[in-house]
């Protein structure tokens, strides 16, 4: 436990200490796809009864700010702290790999959490929105923050350069948020996208998450808590042993 | 007697590299230990391996005991190191690099020992300051700062003078000394020969991977180096038979190697005798540059 709290705090103050380009930032860029789609599409697409596409829409975009900023914190960090040297400081003293993990992973847990609530609270001046069942929503979002502050610690480790990350984030987060039905819900997809989707596991973040405030959802929720369960706990176990092996980080 | 640190046949291959290649070394508790060689020697490889942040390919290491990987907590605990690189993280103060520093070893209530390695170091002015807006002698005062923020009582420091101004050169041997006099062992890493030569008690010297001298630093210098002796004379010859060795010369100006201190008589007997008379006379002391280059060249 040692070392710990100390290891989260320098975690939290890292990215605080630029708030306005990790948490205020990304606020903003969810306002303007809201603003620009809900324009563009409202009327057009309706997904569920009752629902209007601004209010569908809200949801996907505070649970794509949380995922997208969890996995860019830890996983900037990591690559910041390697390419500068100052890992050394980290590696020098006897700093458990759980401990690593858990701080790492939970600082990005807490950015996302607060960059999603940015969103919610900027959101709600312009869409009203019921919460059906909040703590799917909560149970949605931490699951789904610390899947991708887990991926973003993989990748931190296994990159050497910036440009590995913003590639993986750009090849990778990216396309697989755009396309887990943030911006429409996979039943109006032809078959073969449908069953697509259904391979991509933050479609099941984001459904689930949506579940929470609607109270339907494309996919059973049980279900998807269960399949962002697993992935959480396969990740981590991967995670974990990389750390414990030293991968990338003692040579 | 404890070892502050004990390296045993260590071996560190990159690829087809050999940058270690089988070194083995003691380093008694309270020593003052010097640790030279040539640039890519392995020194800091050597370094990493005591520290835990690079891999062994072969051999143990313990430090006050522990061993680096399977009781890494205690080994880590017992070591502090200044790194050669100026590391630092751009997102904080001098004081929350220390703190942090400190919580990393669970100490969290550290804030006086912190307090007196600010002041010692001269530090007190910047202890608010961002690190990046630090000059790079100050950066390397706050990474001998952290590497004693656990009061480590083994303290490696590589290289802590590179790029460092003669003030805080003394500021930082004469707390560097205190920490040893208080019964710190200390292994330095230099390439400034001369302060090797005051400070060291026992020197190790690698080359390509490889120990080729190691011994008291007096033992280095009494088997490796003579004393200079320069003359200037009133002939352009030196006598025949002299007790010395010819090292330079031009003109009337000599510069002589002698065994020892004893041989001066013997040369000072043999001018007497041919009639030369000297003008100027300068006796340089042994000294570690001689020995390091002696010993590189033989091996
Ligand atoms: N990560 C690495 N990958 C490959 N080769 C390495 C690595 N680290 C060090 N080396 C090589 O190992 C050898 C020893 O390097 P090391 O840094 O230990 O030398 P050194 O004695 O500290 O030199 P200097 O006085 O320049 O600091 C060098 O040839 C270096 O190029
Ligand atoms: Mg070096």
């Amino acid at each position: 436990m040692g070392s710990f709290p100390t290891l989260l705090y320098k975690e939290l103050l890292r990215f605080w200490k630029v708030a306005f380009q990790t948490v205020a930032a990304p606020v903003m860029t969810a306002l303007l796809y809201l603003l620009v789609f809900a324009y563009a599409l409202e009327g057009r697409v309706r997904v569920y009864e009752q629902v209007s596409y601004a209010q569908f829409l809200v949801p996907g975009l505070v649970m794509m700010s949380v995922l997208q900023n969890a996995f860019a914190n830890s996983a900037s960090s990591l690559i910041q702290s390697k390419v500068t040297g100052n890992v050394v400081f980290m590696l020098l003293p006897p700093i458990g790999y759980v401990e690593f993990f858990g701080a790492y992973v939970l600082a990005s847990v807490v950015r996302g959490l607060a960059v999603g609530a940015g969103v919610l609270a900027v959101t709600v001046w312009f869409v009203e929105l019921q919460l059906a069942a909040p703590l799917w929503v909560l149970g949605f979002a931490l699951i789904g923050a610390a899947i991708l502050g887990t991926l973003g610690l993989i990748a931190g480790i296994w990159a050497d350069k910036f440009d590995q990350i913003a590639a993986f984030q750009n090849f990778v987060i990216l396309p697989l948020t755009f396309l887990s039905g943030v911006f429409y819900s996979i039943h109006s997809l032809p078959g073969p996208w449908q069953a697509a989707s259904k391979l991509n596991p933050f479609f099941y973040m984001i459904d689930g998450f949506r579940y929470g405030f609607f109270g339907t959802s494309d996919f059973p929720p049980f279900a998807s808590l269960a399949v962002v369960g697993v992935s959480l706990a396969l990740l981590s176990a991967i995670c974990l042993l990389l750390l414990r092996s030293g991968y990338k980080l003692r040579y | 007697m404890t070892l502050a640190i004990e390296a045993l046949n260590v071996e560190k291959r990159y690829g087809a590299l050999r940058a270690l290649a089988g070194v083995s070394l003691e380093v008694a508790e309270g020593e003052f230990f010097g640790l030279l060689g040539p640039n890519g020697a392995g020194k800091t490889t050597l370094i990493s391996i005591v520290a835990g942040l690079v891999r062994a390919s072969a051999g143990k290491v313990r430090v006050m005991g522990a061993d680096v990987i399977d009781d890494y907590r205690r080994a880590r605990r017992m070591l502090g190191v200044v790194p050669q690189e100026l590391v630092f993280d751009p997102f904080f103060t001098v004081r929350e690099t220390l703190r942090f520093q400190s919580g990393y070893f669970g100490l969290r209530r550290n804030d006086a020992w912190i307090d007196e390695l600010v002041e010692h170091l001269d530090l007190t002015s910047k202890a608010d300051a961002n690190m990046r807006t630090l000059s790079g002698g100050m950066k390397r005062r706050v990474l001998v700062a952290q590497a004693l923020v656990h009061r480590p009582p083994v303290i490696v420091l590589d290289e802590p003078t590179a790029g460092v101004d003669v003030e805080l050169r003394q500021v930082l041997w004469q707390f560097i000394r205190r920490l040893n006099r208080d019964g710190h062992t200390i292994v330095l890493t230099t390439h400034y020969l001369e302060e090797a030569q005051e400070l060291c008690d026992r020197i190790a010297m690698l080359k390509a991977g490889r120990l080729v001298a190691l011994d008291s630093t007096r033992n280095l210098l009494k088997a490796f180096s003579g004393v200079v002796l320069r003359l200037r004379l009133d002939h352009e010859a030196l006598p025949e038979g002299l007790d010395a060795e010819l090292l330079a010369r031009d003109a009337d100006r000599f510069t002589l190697e002698l065994r020892d201190y004893g041989a001066l008589e013997q040369v000072l007997h043999r001018l007497r005798e041919s009639g030369a008379s000297i003008r100027e006379l300068e006796l340089e002391p042994p000294d570690l540059e001689e020995v390091f280059l002696r010993v590189m060249a033989r091996h």
